[in-house]
């Protein structure tokens, strides 16, 4: 008796342990039917789908996903046909009828990805009213969705012209074409050409200019943006706030796409970033902030308090991050966005040691949606249009993907309060057309990660550079198995 | 008449065994379908190579063990390490201050006042969520963190240290975490077993001379055994599937030199490329390590040993 007892209640606690096992084992029944579903439909089909469909009723409700309430904010502002706003903000409702309706999953820890990929394997079951009909994509990770099918052509499947994409700047479309068939995947209404935002006090102090060209004269190879560290060090500020600041100006400029085959390849472009890094920390140049938008020092680094001289940002960044994390008051406690809040009209911006890009927001159509005229309705308006476009530029400071809009406001008399008076439209018109995409894949945004979470501990001082490296070749590989072998420059 | 009588009662008998049944069918469906499958599917996927490539399948394709090999050929030992050193330092003091505290509220000498009070407080932290708790301590233990600071102008801590650079305080701070959260649960369960002591044996012991010390190791200690076993085993448990607090702490990274990362995290890391082969591997791995520890603790702790002996003989001397 006593002994059924203890062999019964050593049954119960196995089976309490039992719930780790439950972590592995998601929804691999999904997995099985989307591995089934995901046979390649030929293009044609697709279209002649897309055509018969435009001639049937369309859906009542257009599902959009995306990470963050930007694009939201955009189309409730800037899509001529909404009529309302649900007071949440989580339906939008426009003048025939449909609703839109939104699902925002935040990007931390791979979130929305996990969330969207889940979403997109069930798409086919999916009733009509479900079923998603645009996702936002970033260009980190674009490839990943514009390979694959789920991503409707932009030209065949939902209708748009090539006279409508003509005044998009060329990368914006290289970035999302589908490396298979040549299709044009996505679509996006910003171009994200990268500058560098200093504060202006600053440099008058460090420089004795606050002029963007005298101070880009200053900037403009890594070897003087480490000649002006040392000189911001000795003024008693600091030069960069994260470790990761200056790192995709470098993993910009690589010579070779990250993974080959199954090959990683690190560029020696990339370990200049960990030599600079590792010398600015042994100097006491940085802020020593790992990550980025995760840490709270980080934003804060971009307030009134800072020491810290400035940010590689791209457009995006100067409107949607920076502004907000410059006013001493946000906006949400009734703070206005005018000089005198923070440190508004503080900034300003040059191009920096190398051209870059960071980011950007793609529009994507979603395989079986029943809703293709409306998303081509908003494709059109929201990245094809010039005066929307222009607009909202202007209202926003938002760079956005038309280069005649943007050319006419670059010749403007146009100026931003929040950088000082510059028209900074000009800057980004000139760097625009330099972004080159032609490195980029689909393992960037992991390699990314893994690269800078690595070099992190070798940075910190706890690690050497050998273990920093064994420690990257160890984590690129349990995020994606089918990777074999990582190559370091010699 | 007598025999109708037996069949009475048997089918009487029958009838409340059916609803006993039907009163626990609901755990049983509940964990068949929701710990029990899953659990064989694990175990039946650790055995593929099956994960995906961005959107799109590989596999399920049968390797045999090679998932485990290449496991062991990797650093999971040293990954299961870390997260057993993370477990004892959180739970060495957890048990020693619990039993304290469990023997100050329950000694009527000391008769405390105040203990609703201030067993709400030390349960409280237990109510936090832990993701929010080590987002809580992320912020206040950054390098530019406040916590960092204060330490640094009380002069604790050199201003070179980062807690979230060096192996102890990254290992220190999640320790302690868990410690915070979980000591208050372990003192009322204590509690309750010691409240389950009949109090003759106290006064008898006092009697007898027994110091308070005495009566402590000598009659708590034996007698809260069971209460003990569980409360090592649960917590051993909880320690080996320990994930939250490392996983927002080092931001999912495990940093320093991957010192803090735990097998829960070694798993998810797996999951990024919805690797079930590999993560099933892992998770079969723990399985098996978590029952042994816990059939190890099991049998050391309801075996006679040499634990109560002195109660024993000293008994036996009174008596005698």
């Amino acid at each position: 008796m006593k002994k059924a007892r203890r062999i019964t209640s050593m049954v119960m606690a196995l089976a309490m342990m039992t719930g780790i096992m439950a972590t592995a084992t998601g929804c691999q029944s999904n997995a099985n039917q989307s591995a089934a579903s995901s046979a390649p439909a030929s293009s044609q089909e697709a279209s002649s789908e897309a055509a018969s469909s435009q001639a049937e009723p369309e859906g009542k409700v257009l599902n959009i996903w995306c990470w963050n309430d930007e694009f939201q904010s955009r189309f409730n502002a800037y899509y001529p046909d909404v009529k309302e706003v649900a007071k949440d903000k989580s339906t939008t409702t426009l003048n025939d009828g449909t609703i839109v309706k939104w699902t925002i999953n935040p990007n931390e820890n791979n979130n929305y990805q996990n969330k969207l990929d889940a979403a997109l394997q069930n798409q086919e079951s999916a009733a009509a009213d479900d079923k998603i009909d645009i996702f936002l994509v970033e260009a980190d990770y674009a490839l990943k969705y514009c390979n694959s099918d789920y991503t409707l052509d932009i030209k065949k499947d939902i209708g748009l012209t090539d006279s409508d994409l003509a005044d998009q700047y060329k990368y914006t479309q290289d970035l999302v074409t589908d490396k298979s068939t040549g299709a044009i995947k996505a679509t996006s209404w910003q171009a994200t050409p990268g500058v560098y935002a200093y504060r202006r006090s600053f440099a008058k102090q460090v420089l004795g200019t606050d002029d963007p060209e005298k101070v880009q004269e200053q900037l403009s190879s890594w070897d003087k943006f480490d000649q002006v560290a040392e000189k911001v060090k000795k003024a008693g500020l600091l030069m960069l706030s994260s470790y990761e600041d200056d790192y995709r100006v470098f993993a910009n400029n690589i010579s070779q796409p990250w993974v080959d085959g199954t090959t990683v390849t690190v560029d020696p472009n990339v370990m200049r970033w960990v030599d600079q890094q590792k010398t600015f920390t042994q100097k006491g140049y940085t802020h020593k902030v790992r990550g980025q938008f995760t840490d709270p020092a980080w934003t804060a680094d971009q307030g009134p308090k800072s020491k810290v001289f400035g940010f590689f940002y791209s457009t995006w960044g100067i409107n949607f991050t920076l502004l907000g994390n410059s006013l001493a008051k946000p906006t949400s406690e009734g703070g206005k966005e005018e000089v005198g809040n923070g440190i508004y009209g503080d900034w300003a911006v040059c191009q920096g040691p190398q051209s870059y890009y960071w980011g950007g927001s793609w529009i994507c159509g979603c395989k079986g949606s029943d809703n293709i005229g409306t998303i081509k309705k908003v494709m059109q308006a929201l990245t094809c249009n010039k005066e929307i476009m222009k607009k909202i530029t202007i209202d926003t400071q938002d760079y956005t993907n038309n280069k005649s809009a943007m050319n006419e406001i670059a010749n403007s008399d146009y100026k931003s309060a929040f950088l000082g008076g510059q028209n900074h439209i000009k800057l980004f018109a000139d760097v625009a057309d330099k972004i080159d995409m032609k490195n980029c894949g689909p393992y960037d945004q992991g390699c990314t990660e893994k690269f800078t979470q690595a070099m992190n501990d070798y940075f910190d001082g706890s690690i050497d550079l050998a273990k920093a490296k064994a420690n990257f070749e160890k984590a690129i590989k349990e995020t994606y198995p089918e990777l074999t072998e990582v190559k370091w420059p010699s | 008449m007598k025999t109708q009588n037996q069949t009475v009662r048997n089918t009487k008998r029958i009838r409340y065994t059916k609803w006993g049944y039907l009163f626990i069918a609901p755990f049983f469906l509940v964990f068949l379908i929701f710990q029990f499958i899953p659990l064989c599917s694990t175990i039946y996927y650790s055995f593929f190579k099956y994960f995906r490539s961005g959107l799109k399948i590989v596999g399920p394709i049968f390797i045999g063990f090679e998932n485990y090999i290449s496991l062991f050929s990797t650093d999971l030992p040293k990954y299961f390490g870390n997260t057993v050193i993370i477990w004892l330092i959180g739970f060495v003091p957890q048990i020693v201050i619990s039993l304290l505290l469990a023997a100050w509220f329950t000694n009527t000498r000391l008769n405390l006042r105040c203990q609703g009070f201030f067993k709400t407080i030390i349960y409280m932290p237990n109510l936090i969520m832990a993701a929010a708790f080590s987002m809580l301590f992320y912020t206040l233990f950054t390098d530019n963190g406040p916590a960092k600071n204060i330490l640094v102008s009380m002069g604790i801590v050199s201003s070179q240290f980062n807690f979230l650079a060096s192996v102890s305080g990254t290992r220190g701070l999640i320790a302690f975490m868990n410690f915070l959260m979980w000591f208050g649960n372990t003192t009322i369960l204590l509690m309750a077993a010691i409240m389950g002591i009949d109090p003759s044996l106290y006064e008898a012991a006092e009697i007898d001379g027994a110091s308070s010390n005495q009566s402590f190791w000598m009659i708590t200690m034996p007698l809260i055994r069971p209460i003990m076993a569980y409360v090592l085993i649960t917590s051993m448990i909880g320690g080996l599937q320990m994930f939250d607090v490392p996983q927002i702490l080092t931001n999912g990274v495990g940093n320093p030199d991957r010192t803090t990362m735990t097998m829960i995290m070694f798993v998810n890391n797996h999951m990024y490329s919805k690797n079930y082969g590999m993560a099933g591997a892992i998770s079969n791995v723990l399985f098996i390590l978590c029952a042994i520890l816990s059939l190890i603790v099991y049998n050391s702790f309801t075996k006679k040993s040499s634990f109560d002996s002195p109660a024993q003989k000293r008994r036996g001397k009174v008596n005698g």
